[in-house]
């Protein structure tokens, strides 16, 4: 049995309705759970850009990238492992305005390099960002004081390796 | 009229007045080509058939009994000529109704656009009358896409609809059309499309691969060609053929590559697969260079993986490269369109001399003639066998019919024993195995090809699932020879019964009505066979007949499809008996 490991695949496509669950459907289609996905404009005018993780053998993403590719808006698909690209994924923590003061809360802050971005008279909301491991800790040192919500965004990520996009919609 | 038919020449960017969405619809097919849909109205798409009324002197428009026959007669119709077959469906049940033939056209790489009604787009998402999310539901069975909610996308969209759904690996394309955007009324102007920035329809080849490819062939010492659907598709049976000749290779064909090279050819060794020939199957894993040429490896061709020609160079030729590595690690691929690849590497390969090892298959076929087919052909048995009637259709029809066959143990029969001389002579439902196929794509395949003669193969079960399109023939007059070989038996899975379920024949058994009268309900000549003394002459006389034409054989009950690979098994393992 190969192993699993973690993957981040890159899908660079036309902006049009419909195709997220195009997309999604060929993960189904092989029983993969989707762990994460973001959804953004690329660095490309009117290129849209697909953040998927998932947890699969790599001849399995290979050849579910290539079904990716085949997509008839899929401009490029690319698959990359943890080394391979610098990744962050970000947070925001709710909390009662009672722990504002809290020396203990006031250090994990500085450590995760977090900061307060609202201060209400009920509730103040930290963000951090960082990477998957770091988001968790936070989130088990915040939970005693009572999170009154929690969300986190999908991984965000940019390749080490070039991803050439551009030249792939010059040579069509 | 003259100006109209000036505007629509096809090829060109026209320029015209105010017409409505509808009427763009129809225009936009005659800018294709296109003379012949098939279809069934409805509320969502009445605004079109309107427009089809108009234009019924250029586009005809055939009334299906279900919409599912709709998609199998395009289907059909696509399979043997090569061209797009057009659906037309309402939205709700008329669009869901069409999925399962959508799929089949997927599976299969059959070029069709279906062009669904949807409600107004102010109801979108409203659970109106009739609203289905008919673009979801077919997403992952189509090669693409799209609804259209503003008449004026019309012209683009369908345009790349017919562009997506032919080129490259063909497939089918949806187009949903909300039922204010066929009213709404646009400047209409039409261009073809033959670029979609995103979208590559043949990756280029690669001349090192080439090169490659060849080099493996010429030091090869027992090659072994499997060629598939792509021959066809790419038109490239004659690359095919001079490719094959050349290097001397013998070369067995999928159950959907049949026919691409004639049945008797003498390097044409039969039929891979679950049901295919032994000697093919089992030389699989003997081989030291096995050629795939435009075939997918489909596990009812392959067996167990891990068992599959382990010991031979894979070589695949593919234009479609999710199929490269898929399911056989590949050791040359060579990406690209078979007829311009095949016409590269023939420059590259020397001619061969595999004599002794094709005796090798001749040996094998011999063995697989007295064990098998002897007996289907000549039985002993008191019984008729599926084999000797197809056996009697090919006499009959000198191998130039296109044989439509539907699926089970006939469908086995007929692509297994049917004789061709011609390309695009087989129609079957290979990859989904959707029983009711053959009926209306043999309709659909008549109205392709109406000079020759279409005959469709099917089980007692399969024809009762789409058996009101004898109403279509009754209405089209379409000259369609249908043959249902009569077990009474859901045939196939009574045999999967008998060898793996210690004979538990759970709900296969099947009481059938009276189809002798059920054909001359809807005015077809019906005639039905029980003893061997009567089949030449109900067959001749089925085969003379210049009209439809309906003919039952009553088939021995429990006879078998053999050879057969059992599930799991390797190829080589393929069982006699």
């Amino acid at each position: 049995m190969e192993e699993k490991r973690n993957f981040t695949v890159s899908v660079y496509t036309e902006n049009n309705i419909g195709l997220l669950n195009r997309l999604s459907a060929i993960f189904l289609k092989r029983h993969i759970n989707i762990e994460s996905m973001t959804v953004s404009k690329s660095e490309i005018e009117h290129v849209h850009r697909f953040t998927f993780v998932v947890i699969v053998p790599e001849t399995l993403i290979r050849k579910v990238v290539l079904q990716l590719e085949k997509q008839i808006e899929v401009i490029g698909t690319f698959y990359h492992t943890e080394e391979e690209i610098i990744y962050q994924e970000t947070a925001l923590f709710k909390l009662s305005t009672e722990f504002m003061y809290d020396e203990r809360i006031q250090n994990k802050l500085k450590l995760r390099r977090a900061h307060v971005v609202t201060i209400t008279k009920n509730y103040f909301v930290i963000e951090a960002s960082g990477l998957k491991g770091d988001i968790d800790k936070m989130y088990d040192r915040l939970k005693p004081y009572g999170l009154l919500q929690f969300v986190r965004s999908g991984r965000i990520a940019i390749s080490r390796p070039k991803m050439a996009i551009s030249d792939l919609l010059i040579e069509n | 009229m003259d100006t109209l038919k000036k505007e629509t020449q096809k090829g060109k960017t026209i320029k015209a007045t105010k017409i409505s969405g509808a009427e763009a619809v129809v225009k936009c097919l005659l800018e294709e080509g296109i003379d012949l849909v098939y279809g069934y109205p409805g509320g969502a798409i009445m605004p079109v058939y309107d427009e089809l009324f108009k234009y019924k002197n250029q586009l005809h428009h055939v009334l299906t009994r279900h919409e599912q026959g709709a998609t199998h007669a395009a289907q059909g119709f696509a399979r043997v000529t090569g061209k797009t077959g057009v659906v037309f469906a309402t939205s709700g049940p008329g669009a869901t109704n069409i999925v399962t033939g959508i799929a089949d056209a997927q599976i299969d790489s059959t070029p069709m656009v279906c062009i669904t009604g949807q409600v107004s787009s102010h109801l979108l998402g409203s659970d109106a009358f009739q609203e289905t999310d008919i673009v979801a539901i077919s997403t992952p069975v189509t090669k693409w896409n799209y609804q259209i909610t503003k008449a004026s996308e019309i012209p683009e969209i369908l345009a790349k609809a017919f562009y997506i759904a032919k080129s490259g690996r063909p497939g089918p394309v949806l187009v949903d059309i909300t039922k204010d955007a066929q009213f709404e009324e646009i400047d209409f102007s039409y261009k073809r499309c033959e670029k979609i920035r995103s979208y590559k329809a043949v990756p280029k080849f690669n001349i090192e691969k080439i090169k490659e490819a060849a080099s493996v062939i010429n030091s090869a010492k027992k090659p072994f060609i499997v060629w598939g659907q792509g021959v066809l598709l790419g038109k490239a049976e004659k690359e095919f053929k001079t490719f094959m000749e050349k290097t001397d290779i013998p070369s067995a064909s999928t159950a959907l590559g049949l026919s691409a090279i004639e049945s008797k050819h003498r390097l044409n060794v039969g039929m891979v697969g679950m049901h295919g020939n032994y000697a093919p199957n089992v030389l699989t894993n003997e081989c030291d260079v096995l050629i795939a040429i435009g075939m997918r490896f489909d596990d009812r061709v392959t067996g167990d993986l891990s068992r599959y020609a382990k010991q031979a160079k894979i070589i695949h030729f593919e234009i479609d490269p999710a199929e490269v590595d898929k399911n056989v690690k590949t050791d040359v691929a060579v990406l690209g369109d078979v007829k311009q690849t095949l016409s590269e590497v023939l420059k590259f390969v020397n001619k061969g001399n595999h004599k002794n090892w094709l005796n090798e298959f001749n040996k094998l076929y011999q063995i697989e003639y007295e064990t098998i087919i002897e007996n289907q052909f000549n039985p002993t048995k008191e019984g008729l066998t599926m084999g000797e009637v197809i056996n009697r259709i090919n006499k009959e029809t000198k191998g130039d019919a296109v044989i439509v066959s539907d699926v089970g143990q006939h469908q086995m029969f007929a692509c297994r024993y049917a004789d061709f001389i011609n390309t695009r002579s087989s129609v079957t439902s290979g990859g989904l195995g959707t029983m009711g196929f053959a009926l209306p794509a043999a309709i659909g395949a008549k109205m392709g090809v109406p000079n020759r003669e279409v005959i469709a193969v099917i089980g007692d079960g399969g024809y009762q699932m789409t058996i009101q399109e004898l109403g279509t023939i009754l209405q089209t007059k379409a000259a369609v020879k249908i043959v249902v070989l009569n077990n009474s038996f859901l045939g196939m899975v009574r045999q999967w019964q008998e060898l793996f379920f210690d004979k538990r024949y759970a709900s296969t058994v099947m009481t059938n009505p009276d189809f002798v009268k059920i054909a001359e309900g809807y005015g077809i000549e019906a005639n039905r066979v029980k003893n061997r003394g009567d089949l030449n002459t109900a067959i001749q006389k089925m085969v003379a007949s210049k009209s439809s034409y309906f003919l039952e054989v009553v088939i021995e009950k429990e006879d078998n499809v053999f050879p057969m690979i059992p599930t799991g098994a390797s190829v080589s393992d393929i069982r006699l008996s």
